[in-house]
């Protein structure tokens, strides 16, 4: 019983680790871009202190602040939605956009981008100004929502995960057929906004915003660490999950809406981050060698944060002018990360 | 009598688009404390079906299942749980979860909200795991266990949920011999020792024959009869629950036997019990029928257990070996 209390130091001692891995890489992250900023001046920025050069107080607080808060939030959110969704279905495949809910959101974006085809609705969103980023946040939350509502819909008549999962898998292909279609008919410069949003930026969120980002993802942090335990009964399966009292229907239902609110928010502020989801978890379960949702939970939003992190600096191609898509950067980064992790420790293929 | 669970003109099956499909049906079957009942059928015969329906799973299409005289359907799902566990044919594998870390997944319905184990949950636990043996590998992971240690800390699971009633789908379908036996000796151990109700379901008659307490056999009319194994055995339930063409049940030693059809050579067999018995065994697989009468080919076994010797009538030889034996009479 002694390696019991000793895996759980291990474990402590790996969370502390963890963050402050996370709170260097949010410093570079917040330092380093096309203009370089010593760590120095952005840690006495941070703690609120005057410092010479307002050109760069104003480039940490207004852009690279905000930034780089979205990157963890983003990381955070997406692992802990596929970490849901991976014990839910018991499937390794698993990541937050099965359930159609990111295809979802790209409805919603196309169909504030590809339909404002004719002129007064072009005109009448350009009007909008300042409001065209809320709107399209507005949108993308809706077509997230409308998919939810319907994969909650059926999975009330579906008993069983693996038939929900390719459920959720057409949903998805669905949807994207739908944009597909509609981007057919769309006109090329309104194809290049849309297809612009789809690489993701980190970059988009204002400080406003940004509020509403924290208050949701919090949210959705603190009701996945709520549902721990269900998530732990239902590694063995929904039978035994059931026969120890759980009520499997309301469990999966929360499990779905909760993967909805994290997938949901951060495909709306940030456009579709893909990979992210299905390697954390992966990453975390390796790293820990635990299956236990108690502490997987906040290690996989800490390992997402800081691939996140990584990924912006990297996209950001730090003394250059270029940004890369984030989107393209988090599985250049990622895949190898995860096929060194594989190869190495050898235990990732028995997690399920 | 000491009657836990009880089931009154219960049937159970599917409920099929436009009508429903019976499996089993006119059940009114009791479950013991401190007994191991063995549910014995064929594949496909609804052994599962019955299980899932009876432990809460799955709705009866009629009739009623009792839990401590209450309504199973009446009873909510968390007090259930501390009443009933479960161990299903479904090979779970979440490589990551220690040993100790499933068994105490059993705690589920008794702990908070975060599932933070008290002492006395721990206590719980250690006991199970030292009642099904596996304390020695407490902190291993599950995919590095073999399928025996598996359903050992499956079976651990149950323990610490602390139910009276304890139900196994095919506890011993993947196991060899060794395995196989030390399952039904610790399930009765269990049974005896900790008072539980324990009913499962196996297609192995062998061991059912030898290690339950109580049989519910299923018959070909859909429906289960009930006993000892033994006076199954006897009034010919067994038999005729496993009839097909050409198996005969064998009474003396209690398992069944292809019959041949085809025209049998007799062999007469003189010499030591043991040997005799190997004997017959390889000779019958290879068509002849022993006889006690004179016949054309006679074999007198002699030598001991560990070298025995064979002596044929007709050529006068002896062999070392059956397989010798039996390639002289084939070619004859």
């Amino acid at each position: 019983m002694n390696e019991i209390t000793q895996g759980k130091r291990l474990r402590a001692k790996s969370l502390t680790l963890l963050g402050l891995m996370l709170i260097v890489l949010f410093l570079l992250d917040i330092g380093l871009g096309s203009v370089r900023i010593p760590v120095s001046e952005v840690v006495k920025t941070l703690l609120g202190q005057e410092i010479d050069n307002s050109g760069w107080q104003g480039i940490i607080l207004k852009i690279r602040l905000p930034r780089a808060v979205t990157a963890i939030l983003a990381g955070a959110a997406l692992s802990l939605g596929g970490l849901q969704m991976q014990t839910l279905f018991r499937n390794p495949l698993a990541g937050p956009s099965v359930l159609g809910i990111t295809a979802g959101a790209s409805l919603g974006v196309a169909a504030v981008m590809l339909a404002a085809g004719t002129v007064t609705t072009t005109f009448s969103i350009r009007e909008l100004g300042v409001d065209g980023s809320w709107l399209i946040i507005i949108a993308s939350t809706l077509g997230a929502a409308l998919v939810l509502v319907l994969i909650l819909g059926i999975s009330f008549k579906i008993r069983d995960n693996v038939v929900m999962l390719i459920v959720g898998l057409m949903v998805a292909n669905i949807t994207i057929a739908v944009v597909s279609i509609w981007q057919f008919f769309s006109n090329p410069e309104q194809i290049q906004e849309y297809i612009l949003w789809t690489f993701g930026s980190l970059g988009g969120v204002t400080n406003e915003q940004l509020g509403a980002l924290v208050a949701i993802v919090a949210t959705g942090v603190v009701l996945t660490f709520f549902l721990s335990k269900t998530l732990n009964a239902l590694l063995l399966g929904e039978d035994y999950a059931q026969s120890m009292g759980l009520n499997v229907k309301w469990a999966r239902v929360a499990i779905i809406a909760t993967t909805s609110i994290l997938a949901g928010a951060i495909t709306g502020f940030c456009g579709p981050i893909g990979f992210v989801g299905i390697a954390v978890p992966h990453l975390s379960r390796s790293f820990l060698n635990t299956s236990d949702h108690r502490t997987l939970v906040p290690t996989c939003a800490l390992i997402g944060g800081i691939l996140m992190l990584v990924c912006d600096i990297i996209s950001q191609v730090p003394g250059s002018q270029t940004v890369l898509p984030v989107n393209a950067i988090t599985a250049i980064i990622g895949s190898p990360i995860v096929i060194w992790i594989i190869v190495k420790r050898k235990n990732l293929k028995a997690s399920f | 009598m000491r009657t836990i669970l009880s089931t009154k003109n219960l049937t159970v099956g599917y409920k099929g688009k436009k009508e429903a499909k019976p499996v089993l049906s006119n059940l009114n079957l009791s479950l013991q404390k401190g007994k191991l009942t063995c549910l014995l059928g064929t594949n496909g015969a609804g052994k599962s079906t019955l299980m899932r329906t009876i432990g809460g799973i799955q709705k009866p299409l009629d009739g009623e299942v009792f839990m401590q005289g209450k309504a199973i359907q009446s009873i909510d799902a968390k007090s259930l749980s501390k009443q009933l566990s479960l161990v299903l044919t479904d090979r779970i594998a979440p490589g990551n979860l220690t040993v100790y870390a499933l068994v105490s997944l059993g705690r589920f319905p008794y702990t908070s909200w975060l599932g933070t184990l008290s002492q006395e949950d721990k206590d719980i636990i250690f006991m199970a795991m030292e009642a099904t043996g596996i304390l020695e590998f407490a902190n291993k992971h599950i995919g590095e266990l073999s399928d025996g240690e598996r359903q050992k800390v499956m079976i651990a699971r149950t323990l610490a949920q602390n139910t009276e009633v304890i139900f196994l789908d095919e506890p011993t379908a993947h196991l060899d011999l060794p395995n196989r036996m030390e399952i039904f000796h610790l399930l009765r151990e269990l049974a005896v020792k900790e008072d539980k109700a324990i009913l499962l379901t196996t297609h192995e008659l062998d061991m059912a024959l030898a290690n339950a307490d109580h049989l519910w056999l299923i018959n070909q009319n859909q429906t289960i009869d009930s006993g000892l194994p033994e006076d199954l055995v006897l009034n010919g339930a067994l038999e005729e629950a496993f009839k097909r063409e050409q198996l005969q049940f064998d009474y003396e030693l209690g398992s069944f036997k292809r019959i041949s059809t085809q025209v049998k050579r007799k062999v007469k067999l003189e010499g030591d019990t043991i040997l005799k018995r190997w004997t017959k065994s390889a000779l019958e697989r290879a068509g002849y029928e022993i006889t006690q009468k004179p016949s054309e080919i006679e074999i007198q076994i002699s030598g001991t257990l560990k070298a025995p010797l064979w002596h044929l009538n007709y050529n006068d030889t002896t062999y070392r070996t059956i397989q010798e034996l039996l390639i002289q009479i084939n070619n004859q």
